[in-house]
């Protein structure tokens, strides 16, 4: 068993269309490494010079990961993370 | 006219051409408006500002639209009230409230904002606008919207009170009550905004739509006689208002039409929702988010999309943050209203009994010129007061009985 790996619709074209792809267990950071060797061009999307893009919001099993250990945050098999854009804006207040 | 040269991804820098888009493709960083700005220096002057008609259209230079404006050719210009009786209590020099309780039409500065958004949405060719919105928002996109001849769709959570959507519905706009949480409505409006063809005005319409906050901080740069203050305090949700009045500065120093502008900005937030000043606090630019519980409710945003850019202009501009309790803010509300007499939002207390509490550390100069800025009406938020106030002196209808309550007095 691996990590499921929810993928958001801009970042399918990267992953053949597929919306959940299996990550390898281990630190975020590194998963999403591994994973841009299967699909060139994610990490970059995601991630720049080691760290989570400031509008990329990711989830481990529903918690956001700033509130665990951002990047260095542990995945293990079984567990499901989840990449999402966040949306810039939209609140409709101040 | 028009200045605009396209948008481009705050982030990373990408380019865009002006279109109703508001997400970087390529980092899923916001999109901001690029404006040729020696052009503008070529095209703006004092004078020619002054001699135009006070509304907030008299920038129109630096606001993001290609033609003439269409929408809110009365919002804006609202008043920069000198605070004499607050300055006495506070004990500083010069402090003035940018007063948006005024603000036409529906008494809030979201009518500047909307003004924009939907002048550029006419622009683009839209024949409907929308938004998700409690509140302000609601009523200003309500209100344009019906003068401006568009269809409009308004979405709120269904458990909203009665007595806050008739503001809206004396409009007759399409008001959509939905089952859920305000979070669950704003995702249900992004996946409406891919889907129909209509502008958004906090959603597709952002980049435009948040620029008509920028008019705020000219309009208290004019009001002072063209100068920027000390120091400004802004009331921060999302945190897109505080880093368009720090804009609107620098923007005018840019053009020429200042010669120096250093503003102090301070971000004023409620304690039950305080994710950009306990970032400011702690000195990081990563906002953690939370679970607002504040009475201040338009200023009740858990995660909010600028508060990144927010903590970088307080930083930038050697302000800080603070925040308020629940008993502070009403005690805001009621010390502004005392002394000034403006009655002011829950959001306006908070900003009050921030300012005081800058003040009072002195992180907030006594002796320089200070702006609060007040940004909606206490007409729509009365229910925050229930209970807060006194009631009135009950008499019978004769002179006997109301000179019994004028002995107690």
């Amino acid at each position: 068993m691996a990590v499921k790996v929810r993928i958001p619709t801009p970042l399918q074209r990267l992953t053949n269309g597929q919306e959940v792809v299996e990550g390898k267990p281990g630190k975020i950071i590194d998963m999403i490494q591994d994973l841009d060797s299967r699909y060139p061009g994610l990490a970059e999307r995601v991630s720049e010079g080691g760290k989570i893009r400031r509008f990329v919001n990711i989830y481990l099993n529903e918690e956001d990961i700033r509130f665990l250990n951002a990047e260095e945050t542990e995945a293990k098999d079984g567990d499901e993370v989840s990449i999402v854009p966040a949306i810039a804006g939209g609140r409709g207040n101040s | 006219m028009g200045f605009v040269t396209g948008l481009q991804c705050r982030e990373c820098g990408r380019k865009y051409s002006i279109e109703p888009i508001y997400v970087c493709e390529f980092c899923f960083g916001p999109l901001e408006v690029v404006y040729d700005y020696e052009g503008i220096k070529k095209a703006v002057s004092r004078e020619l500002i002054e001699a135009r008609d006070e509304n907030l259209w008299r920038y129109k230079e630096l606001m993001p639209i290609d033609g003439e404006p269409q929408v809110g050719l009365s919002s804006g210009f609202t008043p920069l009230i000198k605070a004499e009786n607050l300055a006495r209590l506070f004990g500083v020099k010069e402090l003035y409230i940018k007063d948006d309780t005024v603000a036409h039409p529906t008494l809030s500065f979201k009518d500047r904002v909307v003004a924009v958004a939907l002048t550029k949405a006419k622009e683009f060719g839209f024949d409907t606008v929308a938004c998700a919105s409690t509140g302000n928002l609601a009523h200003s996109v309500s209100a344009h919207g019906a003068k401006a001849g568009l269809k409009r769709f308004i979405f709120i959570p269904a458990t909203l009170e009665a007595s806050k959507i008739v503001a809206s519905l004396v409009f007759e706009p399409n008001l959509v009550a939905v089952d859920g949480n305000y979070d669950d409505v704003n995702r249900l409006c992004s996946e409406i905004a891919n889907k129909y063809n209509w502008a958004f005005v906090n959603i597709n319409i952002r980049p435009f739509y948040a620029e008509g906050s920028k008019t705020i901080g000219f309009e208290i740069a004019e009001q002072l006689g063209w100068r920027a203050p000390d120091n400004v305090v802004v009331p921060c949700a999302s945190g897109s208002l505080l880093t368009k009045i720090w804009k609107a500065f620098k923007e005018f120093k840019e053009v020429g039409i200042l010669d120096e502008a250093n503003p102090k900005i301070f971000a004023a937030q409620a304690q039950g929702c305080n994710p950009i000043v306990t970032a400011i606090k702690n000195d990081t630019d990563v906002i953690r988010p939370m679970k607002p519980d504040t009475v201040a409710k338009s200023l009740a945003i858990g995660n909010p999309a600028d508060g990144f850019y927010a903590c970088k202009a307080v930083k930038d501009s050697g302000g800080y943050g603070e925040e308020v309790t629940d008993e502070e803010i009403i005690e805001g509300i009621k010390l502004l209203a005392g002394t000034e007499g403006i009655f002011a939002e829950t959001a306006g207390g908070v900003t009050v009994a921030v300012a005081r509490k800058l003040i009072e550390q002195g992180r907030i100069d006594r002796d320089g010129v200070t702006v609060i800025c007040v940004t909606g009406n206490g007409m729509k938020t009365q229910e925050a007061l229930q209970g807060k106030v006194a009631g009135p002196h009950h008499i019978k209808p004769n002179l006997a009985s109301f000179e019994e309550v004028l002995k107690k007095l």
